[in-house]
């Protein structure tokens, strides 16, 4: 077992900021703002560095799709103690475009050739919010999937995974190697501590293309339109019941 | 300057002075006989229904007597001192509270003028019944002008909005502190307010370039200048920024807002020794000069009461010693790589033994409320004696291991935490419920420390009523006489503020 495991980070616009629509409507301003690692992903990466702390695993690799900007998202990932990083090179038009499927592909790509025994995602992307990668990997790769993990114990060569369902808690016992994919609640993400932030400069990224992977990068999507959701409506304060009464019946709403 | 054996006899004299208080239900921060405690009623008028008819007419609906509504506004912030006004009175214009401040002045009625009300020496509540003359209402912005990055507002703009306003227009506010979502600009100003930018903005003496204030007969003083430069006469302006509403009441502000900054990254350092946080301020001047926007500190027991009051989490490992640095630059890449080798300088010269830096906004958020939410940890933690001095930077926490070992077990907490970039200590105090035993061991022990250094015994927050009386240990007798000689001037029956800011024994 080569006790690699392979976490993706995601490069988006930082949470704290506020989100503009673009003029025409094509997408959201990106130019100029803030762009800092998908919440999800660090607690991805936080969950494989603490594998990797309890000798569980041996080396962890941060992969990020994206343009040469990507490179920040996984020094980030290095700082916080990845081993190694992986730059996937996208851009231009085809970053645009690029979505779960082809990343899925890439990820899939990358586990055969990197010979990883478990791959750690993020459940969703704070800017699509697709939460669809992990799942799409595995299928690809035909591996067993644990999604929405809020707590993962590895056991030999098997995986407990609970997972935080609509009904309550689910605990699973996947077969490796698998996909997982972090909740909120699996941990804390920590801080990177200057001692990590010093040796993360030294750490090597690797660049690949997507070609060099043979995965094809052509969206079966089209975004049509992108626009703000309906401005919130004031509402009115009246002063007794009948008028209450009044403007509900003159909002046809009785 | 007096010297150390001539203030002891004065404040024994002061003690003297003071009889019970007045029957008036009100907590003080001190006891009877402390120099912090309210002198006796003045001889103001006491409202009237005529007087009510009146401001009834001039603000309509703005004139409250709900006592519901009226208590918040009688209670300070930290909820240590409390007056009995019956009237709050919120208008919206200049010419508002022109015509109320005629009216009071020629009836003597007192007034206390209100901003945000979270200022921490007891400057912001009436201390009787002085009429509250809220500002909240006049929040408007009046103009901003996009090259020069002059902003003109009226004084109840809170802090906070006029941030996010600027910010959507490439501009920042000029300070910054922790009240900022409830401090309002005339506020600010009133207490000359510093902040955490201060070290690399200056102070509001600098940034403010013109006011409008009324005066305590009704006039209106319009030195609402946008000028950046104007050498025309005596600069009225600056009697009026710091006065406490003791003056005037500000009205208006014209300010000088600095562009937003594209790059800002914030360090949160731990060191072993406050000789070690020295040489690391040295360290950071040097490297990073001219980006370094903010440099705080606080204490490892600042650290201990975030985390258990506040649940927030230590960033990095425990130190004695916690700094927090500020870069804001126009070029990310010059200013990581400047950062970086400070960093790198700091680290292998053992100066700093641990540390994170973040870039993203909401990571940057985190690691200023390490440092801004001290002054709410320490509201959980007990009765909260609060003190802001100015020492010579080398001295600074010398006065709070000197504090720690007078107190002894008699205090529950004494934490240290503040500007140091700047020469400013916050020395707080806490106590399960309010001690006039251990209040008497703080004052004066305090003031005559740090009078002993020549340092003030209030850089930024101002005197207001708890430190009215304390005046002597930073500024002579003839300065405040002539302090004195100007409030007669501009306020000859004393309406303004009452009972604050200049000590007693000017009366």
């Amino acid at each position: 077992m080569s006790g690699r495991v392979l976490v993706g980070v995601k490069r988006v616009i930082d949470y704290a900021v506020k989100i503009r629509v673009k003029a025409d409507n094509t997408g959201v301003v990106t130019d100029g703002v803030k762009h800092s690692m998908n919440p999800f992903c660090e607690i991805a990466v936080e969950e494989a560095v603490k594998l990797k702390e309890k000798k569980l695993v041996k080396e962890v690799v941060a992969v990020s799709c994206g343009p040469q900007q990507s490179q920040e998202t996984i020094r980030t990932a290095l700082a916080m103690g990845a081993d190694r990083g992986i730059h996937v090179e996208v851009s231009g038009k085809d970053y645009e475009t690029l979505g779960p499927l082809q990343v899925s592909k890439i990820m899939a790509a990358l586990a055969k050739k990197e010979d990883a025994q478990l791959i750690i995602l993020g459940k969703q992307a704070i800017d699509d919010d697709c939460n669809q990668t992990g799942q799409m990997t595995a299928a690809l790769l035909d591996w067993p999937q644990g999604t929405f993990a809020s707590e993962v114990t590895l056991d030999g060569d098997k995986i407990k995974v609970v997972r935080e369902i609509d009904g309550g808690l689910e605990t699973i016992k996947i077969n490796t190697p698998a996909v997982l994919t972090a909740d909120l609640r699996l941990n804390t993400p920590r801080y990177a501590t200057l001692p990590n932030i010093m040796k993360a400069k030294k750490k090597k990224i690797a660049n690949v293309k997507p070609a060099d992977l043979g995965v094809n990068l052509t969206s079966r999507l089209e975004v049509l339109k992108v626009e703000d959701p309906p401005q919130r409506q004031a509402g009115m304060k009246v002063e007794t019941v009948e008028d209450l009464v009044g403007k509900l019946k003159e909002a046809g709403k009785v | 300057m007096l010297s150390c054996s001539n203030q002891y006899v004065f404040f024994f004299s002061l003690c003297r002075k003071y009889t019970a208080i007045s029957s008036h239900n009100q907590r003080q921060s001190g006891s009877a006989s402390s120099p912090a405690a309210a002198p006796q009623r003045l001889p103001f008028s006491r409202v009237t229904v005529e007087d009510l008819t009146f401001f009834r007419k001039t603000l309509p609906g703005r004139a409250i007597t709900d006592p519901d509504l009226v208590q918040s506004s009688n209670e300070d912030w930290l909820k240590s001192v409390r007056g009995s006004s019956e009237v709050l009175l919120r208008p919206q214009t200049t010419q508002e509270v022109s015509q109320i401040l005629s009216y009071c002045q020629s009836r003597n009625l007192a007034v206390n003028p209100q901003g945000g009300n979270t200022g921490l020496v007891g400057g912001s509540v009436p201390v009787y019944d002085e009429i509250i003359l809220s500002t909240s209402l006049m929040n408007n912005i009046l103009s901003f002008d996009k090259i020069s990055g002059i902003l003109t507002c009226q004084a109840g703009c809170v802090l906070e909005n006029l941030s996010l306003y600027l910010e959507e227009r490439d501009y920042i506010m000029p300070l910054d502190l922790g009240a900022k979502g409830s401090c309002q600009i005339g506020g600010n100003v009133a207490t000359n307010a510093g902040g955490l930018r201060l070290l690399r903005y200056g102070s509001l003496r600098g940034t403010v370039l013109g006011l409008e204030v009324v005066l305590a007969d009704g006039q209106v003083l319009d030195c609402l200048s946008t000028l950046r430069k104007d050498n025309t006469g005596y600069d009225l302006k600056q009697l009026f920024i710091g006065s406490e509403g003791t003056l005037g009441v500000i009205t208006a502000v014209s300010i000088l807002c600095p562009r937003k900054p594209k790059s800002v990254n914030v360090v949160f350092l731990g060191c072993e020794t406050f000789d070690q946080l020295l040489k690391s301020f040295q360290l950071c001047k040097g490297m990073l000069g001219e980006i370094l926007s903010a440099f705080e500190f606080l204490d490892s027991e600042c650290m201990r009461l975030l985390n258990t009051h506040l649940k927030l989490a230590n960033p990095i490992s425990d130190c004695p010693f916690y700094i927090v640095i500020e870069t804001s630059g126009s070029d990310s890449d010059h200013d990581s790589q400047k950062l970086h080798n400070f960093l790198e300088e700091a680290m292998t010269s053992l100066l700093v033994t641990d540390g994170t830096v973040a870039t993203e906004e909401s990571k940057i958020k985190t690691l200023w409320s390490m440092r801004e939410r001290v002054t709410e940890a320490l509201t959980h933690d007990g009765f909260t004696y609060k003190y802001d001095i100015s020492l010579p930077v080398e001295r600074i926490y010398q006065l709070v291991t000197d504090m720690r070992q007078h107190l002894g077990e008699r205090a529950r907490s004494v934490v240290g935490y503040g500007h140091v970039g700047d020469g400013n200590l916050h020395l707080n105090i806490t106590s399960s419920a309010k001690d006039p035993a251990l209040l008497a061991s703080i004052e004066p022990f305090i003031y005559e420390w740090t009078a002993k250094f020549q340092g003030s015994i209030s850089a930024e927050h101002g005197l207001g009523l708890k430190k009215r009386n304390y005046i002597y240990y930073s500024k002579s007798r003839p300065t405040v006489a002539v302090m004195g000689k100007m409030k007669t001037l501009l306020d000859p029956k004393g309406i303004l503020n009452p009972y604050k800011t200049l000590p007693d024994d000017l009366k």
